[in-house]
């Protein structure tokens, strides 16, 4: 059995494509039946994020099962197969498991360790499980993505630095106040970054957010949306003092607040440090600011340097994750090669077993003068002359499966011999939560 | 025996501080918890090498620069341990086990032999005056500690250079928090050393305050502390001023630690 990936992402697709091919979550189950149903495919996951869509499955025809899940994909969305193959990937045996682990890993993601991803596919396996479209090798090979997924994040660093704007003004919050469950953002002004980073805020577990915008109107929507507070912006700096954190970026022409404004507010704060992030341009809070004692103004351009080093540590924690990578996907591969050994033997036997079963009927039947211990002894003797033969074979199968190139040998054998799948255990493991 | 482990911690330390140096510049954690771990067994050996040295010499080892010096460095080692456990943040080692190594080279550079304890100090005021003393200085030791890290990570968010060790220091919030803790505790410690010790004066020489150069000059240390304590219950001081005057407390107190005795003759010089 061989497991095969078939898929697009944000390195081959526009998003114009990928979400053409998106497989809702909420009809899921329609596609993985559909999916499974096919000749070709024996086990199959679908895996739907908006960066990428990719089938998992297994198939005993690596070529015939990838070109079948190609046409199914366009078949299945209507999409011309000439326009979508060209943004196709597919992979088979070792080179599937390398490209699985390194997506849940987060290595192929579009920001390098981002957490989501890991999630998302364990939501997708977690429907492919409940509609039985996965078995006894996707299971154990989802697990086994996840584990390496986990073993990944807890030996590199590649998801400890923040990666985003807004995250990296939490970071450095926190590298100010400590902890932030007790402190209070003000947000001054509307913009996308900036509420961007107040719900980064919340998430953090700040204790409260205050809003305050020329328009109260604006600052009153969004306090509602914080369920924080809305401010008068006149009455700003009766409120500056209560915040710790401060988020501005209003339209205005001048700087809005100057030094001597946060001077009085920090005394007034008994000398409780202040941070300030200053996204507006022009500015809207006095460079000077960052000269006071107790008082941290960072720019835009300063989260963005922060990010641009993460994003660099990152690159670098990144050649640690394909090393445990490798390491891991020998031992998987091993697993697999291992699991088709037992069914090919067994069928063997059967098939052995069926011939000399016919050919000793066969001759009892038209033997008239037997001797009373004669089919006993006939039955003894076949079945030795059986033994004897699987045995070299057996053996040299047996430890094959445990060196790891099994699967000539097992192919090998089911050509010859024109064996049958022998029916595979059913294995249930549990879902991670 | 007692030279056995005293040789033996000065070696861990060695070793120890070496690890701490090394993790300022590597992101190895590994390398914080060997520190960790060889520190800890150094704590160990020199709290051996005192007992040894207590149960031979009958009196407690601090009546000379070769004893007070390892009982400083045994005290700072201690209160660090306590605050790791704490606080959790290793690198505070990277500021404070130098400074406990170099308290115990500097004992190994002064005749260790034991004497016949001289006469003024059998007392059991030695115990409460000295113990109070050396842990009010250790828990300073860690507010200094605490104090120039917080200065370096300052220096880094104001002039905006956000590199490897930037991520690696702890929160200005903990590491004024540290500062604080160590205050309040050896604050009062301090307070209590010099009270006893004045009492301890009375009986022993006959008045309560002699301005002896050891006593002259712990004043001024307990006074550069009581109005750091001051400034910080009143109007709120914190952050770099706060560190700047544990800086400063540190300095000063190392001199009437270790100046005085070696500089300044007078009541309290027992070399």
């Amino acid at each position: 059995m061989n497991i095969i990936v078939v898929g697009l992402s944000h390195k081959t697709a526009t998003v114009e494509i990928r979400e053409k091919v998106a497989f809702s979550p909420n009809q899921i189950e329609k596609p993985l039946r559909e999916l499974v149903s096919l000749d070709e495919i024996v086990e199959g996951v679908i895996v739907s994020t908006c960066n990428r869509v990719e089938i998992y499955a297994t198939t005993r025809d690596i070529a015939g099962g990838i070109a079948r899940i190609k046409r199914f994909m366009a078949e299945y969305h209507h999409i011309p197969f000439g326009i979508l193959e060209s943004h196709l990937y597919s992979y088979h045996s070792e080179t599937a498991i390398r490209h699985v682990f390194r997506v849940a890993s987060s290595l192929d993601s579009m920001v390098v360790g981002e957490p989501q991803i890991l999630g998302q596919i364990k939501t997708s396996y977690g429907y492919a499980a409940e509609y039985k479209s996965s078995g006894i090798i996707l299971n154990r090979f989802l697990h086994k993505a996840f584990s390496v997924a986990k073993r990944v994040r807890t030996e590199t660093k590649i998801a400890s630095s923040a990666v985003s704007v807004a995250f990296a003004a939490v970071e450095l919050a926190k590298k100010i106040l400590g902890n932030l469950s007790d402190k209070t953002v003000m947000l001054i002004g509307a913009g996308e970054m900036c509420e961007l980073a107040a719900k980064h805020f919340l998430n953090s577990g700040v204790r409260g957010v205050m809003v305050t915008n020329r328009t109260f109107e604006r600052a009153e929507r969004l306090a509602e949306e914080f369920d924080g507070e809305a401010v008068r912006f006149e009455e700003l700096f009766q409120h500056l003092h209560r915040a710790d954190i401060v988020l501005s970026s209003t339209g205005a022409p001048h700087v809005i607040i100057g030094p001597k404004d946060v001077e009085d507010v920090i005394k007034r704060r008994r000398f409780k440090p202040m941070f300030f992030i200053d996204i507006a341009v022009p500015r809207d809070i006095d460079p000077k600011v960052d000269d006071l004692e107790n008082a941290y103004l960072f720019t835009v351009d300063n989260l963005q340097e922060i990010v641009q080093a993460n994003l660099a540590q990152r690159n670098l924690e990144a050649e640690k994750a394909e090393e445990i990578i490798s390491q891991e996907i020998g031992q998987f591969f091993k697993w697999l090669s291992s699991l088709e050994v037992t069914p090919t033997i067994v069928a063997l036997r059967n098939h052995f077993d069926e011939i000399r079963k016919a050919e000793l009927e066969k001759t009892l039947a038209n033997w008239k003068d037997l001797p009373n211990d004669g089919e006993k002894r006939l039955e003894a003797l076949t079945m030795a002359m059986m033994n004897k033969l699987l045995h070299t074979p057996t053996t040299v199968l047996k430890k094959a499966g445990q060196g790891g190139r099994v699967d000539l040998y097992v192919d090998g054998l089911r050509q010859l011999f024109e064996l049958e799948a022998a029916p595979e255990e059913t294995e249930e493991l549990e879902l991670e939560a | 025996m007692s030279q056995i482990f005293f040789y033996c911690t000065l070696v861990l330390y060695g070793c120890a501080t070496a690890l701490y140096l090394g993790y300022l510049l590597h992101t190895t954690q590994g390398m914080a918890t060997w520190a960790s771990r060889l520190v800890t067994t150094g704590f160990v050996t020199h709290s051996l090498s005192t007992i040894h040295r207590f149960n031979s010499a009958g009196y407690l080892p601090i009546t000379n620069m070769h004893e007070s010096l390892s009982f400083f460095s045994l005290v700072i080692v201690g209160t660090f341990l306590l605050f790791v456990r704490k606080y959790k943040i290793a690198i505070l080692g990277s500021f404070t086990i130098p400074l406990a190594l170099l308290m115990i080279i500097a004992s190994s550079s002064f005749p260790s032999a034991i004497h016949e304890l001289n006469p003024a100090l059998k007392s059991g005021w030695l115990w409460v005056h000295t113990t109070m003393a050396f842990v009010s200085y250790a828990t300073f030791t860690i507010a200094f500690g605490a104090a120039v890290i917080y200065l370096i990570q300052q220096h880094f968010l104001k002039k905006k250079k956000f590199g490897a060790l930037f991520q690696k220091l702890p929160s200005l919030d903990t590491l004024d928090d540290i500062n604080y803790r160590c205050l309040t505790i050896g604050f009062p410690l301090l307070t209590v050393a010099i009270i006893s010790g004045a009492i301890w004066a009375e009986k022993a020489w006959g008045t309560y305050w002699s301005w002896d150069p050891k006593e002259t000059w712990s004043l001024i240390t307990w006074f550069i502390y009581a109005a750091l304590l001051h400034g910080r219950m009143t109007t709120g001081w914190r952050g770099k001023r706060a560190a700047l005057l544990s800086v400063a407390g540190f300095l000063i107190m190392l001199f009437t630690f270790i100046g005085v005795n070696l500089w300044l003759p007078g009541l309290h010089s027992y070399k």
